[in-house]
């Protein structure tokens, strides 16, 4: 497994730790994920790599507790502050409630946290603001474009202020200059949030764009392959190409060619 | 303007199909092609009526009819719309009650009405236990289907944002995404209902139905007539307020 040594994140506390992941859909017979040890800790925005369907949104719904594992334990650390939940998801293709204003959709997770009325319109006007959508607060989904209805799904995860964002491949489905502008924002957001987030995605470029740091998942039972941190931006040289060849060999299931080979390699070029 | 024609334009021409089928209908029997024993003219339903409102009868049926109506389509709709929602939401009485589904599935409201006069008696309670029957199905059907359509990620949506018991899955999401479906089923059976009103009364139980009876059997035809019409208007009228309602309720579907 290619593991990086210099890691400046590790004085951090750990928000989620899993332990020896399996999950198997016909008890024990084959796996999906098997053998999954991962730590991330507070700060962190790391992306979750792999091929389409190797078990990166099955892995997410494990740590979300929406798919109990068949082995292991997954550890999900929650400030003791009030009326928030310790994870939230943003799914693929936003999964508005049609029949809840957009508001209404924000308000979602706030229901049943003990807040009033007030309290819960307050907290998902402001979600809304930092998505630059409160002026469609009174609107139904059907009324939003794609990528308005992927920001309600953001602001609905951010309003319940969870210690761990999830995010499964929430751009995939929006055109590119859309994606583009939204993952703009998403780091903007992030910077100022200085939030925890995994990232789900199948595409390298972006999971370089948006992370710290990237893990890659592959094989079947899906397994971590690979663990890197990602400099400081802005990503490009000798070095940052050779850590994506590195983790484009990884994610087509090939063997490391390890760290100097990979540089020599992607200097040639 | 030209959107505010098209709006007119169906109207306008239902009317004018309408007034066609009345003038052609008019002059076949005036011009002797049918005989005014089988079909009365349009012209003579006017008096007939007339007839019928100053004797009382006319407004006697239609509160019958309606008291037979409205409380064999509420029976009927409730418990069909819960039972329906019930079995889609959970399998184990959904399984458990498939074969008496199945049984009683095709037996036409009409087959019961022996039962109805054994149980009931010829009165109220008979009629509305046909309509009732007949209303429950369509419901039945309607809240079952609505429900097992619903987008299974969103139940997985409610449960990331803690809404994952039975109880807050019925709230947040089964009921307000099977409402349309229900909806639809409700308005069939607003229509259906008054075709087993009539039914129902036939065997003789007092309202619209009894009255048609009556009168064919007098060979009264223009009363029939005027009472097959008065169904029309009072399907139209409930299904237009109908409409209403579920317009108010299902702002969102656009």
């Amino acid at each position: 497994m290619a593991k990086c040594e210099t890691d400046p994140a590790s004085t951090a506390e750990i928000v989620v730790r899993l332990e020896n992941i399996g999950l198997s859909h016909d008890h024990g017979r084959s796996f999906i994920l098997r053998h999954v040890d991962l730590e991330i800790r507070a700060g962190e925005f790391v992306a979750l790599l792999g091929p389409s369907g190797v078990g990166k949104s099955t892995l997410l719904r494990v740590i979300m507790g929406l798919m109990p594992p068949s082995e292991g334990q997954v550890s999900l650390q929650s400030r003791p502050a009030q009326a928030h939940r310790p994870a939230a998801m943003v799914f693929q293709d936003a999964k508005l409630m049609p029949w809840r204003s957009v508001r209404r959709n924000v308000e979602l997770g706030l229901e049943g946290l003990g807040l009033n009325r007030a309290e819960r319109h307050a907290r998902a006007m402001a979600a809304l603001e930092l998505v630059g959508l409160a002026d469609r607060a009174a609107r139904w989904p059907r009324q939003l474009s794609g990528g308005q209805r992927q920001r309600v799904g953001v602001a609905r995860a951010l309003t319940v202020e969870p210690d761990l964002l999830l995010m499964d491949e929430p751009f995939g489905a929006l055109d590119a200059i859309t994606r583009a502008s939204l993952q703009r924002e998403l780091l903007d957001i992030h910077a100022r949030r200085q939030g925890t987030v995994l990232f789900v995605t199948h595409d390298l470029d972006e999971a370089l764009l948006l992370a710290d740091r990237i893990i890659i998942l592959h094989g079947h039972p899906a397994g971590v392959k690979g663990d890197f941190m990602v400099g400081p931006r802005p990503r490009e040289g000798a070095a940052v190409q050779a850590m994506a060849e590195r983790m484009r060999r990884l994610i087509a299931g090939e063997p490391d060619p390890g760290e100097d080979a990979a540089y020599w390699q992607a200097s040639e070029i | 303007m030209s959107q505010a024609r098209a709006r007119l334009l169906r109207p306008a021409l239902g009317l004018t199909g309408l007034a066609v089928l009345f003038g052609v209908w008019e002059g076949a029997v005036r011009g002797g092609w049918i005989q005014s024993g089988f079909l009365p003219a349009p012209s003579s339903l006017g008096p007939a009526w007339l007839d019928e409102v100053r004797s009382g009868a006319w407004v006697q049926a239609i509160r019958d009819s309606l008291t037979h109506y409205l409380t064999g389509l509420v029976a009927g709709s409730v418990t069909g719309t819960l039972v329906g929602l019930l079995c889609g939401a959970l399998p184990v009485l959904d399984g458990l009650l498939s074969g008496i589904v199945r049984v009683l599935r095709p037996i036409p409201g009409l087959a019961w009405v022996p039962f109805a006069i054994l149980w009931f008696g010829l009165n109220t309670a008979g009629a509305t236990f046909i309509i009732a029957i007949s209303v429950f199905w369509i419901n039945f059907y309607a809240a079952y289907g609505a429900v097992r359509a619903i987008d299974p990620d969103l139940y997985e949506v409610a449960a990331a944002f803690g809404h994952g018991g039975f109880w807050a899955r019925l709230r947040t999401v089964v009921l307000p995404a099977a409402s349309p479906g229900v909806l639809d089923g409700l308005r069939t059976g607003i229509g259906q209902a008054w075709m087993s009103v009539v039914a129902a009364e036939l065997f003789g139980v007092p309202g619209i139905g009894a009255r048609m009876m009556q009168a064919s059997s007098l060979l009264a035809t223009d009363l029939v007539v005027v009472y097959m019409l008065t169904m029309a208007l009072l399907y139209a009228v409930t299904d237009m307020l109908f409409m209403l309602v579920r317009r108010r309720l299902l702002g969102w579907q656009g």
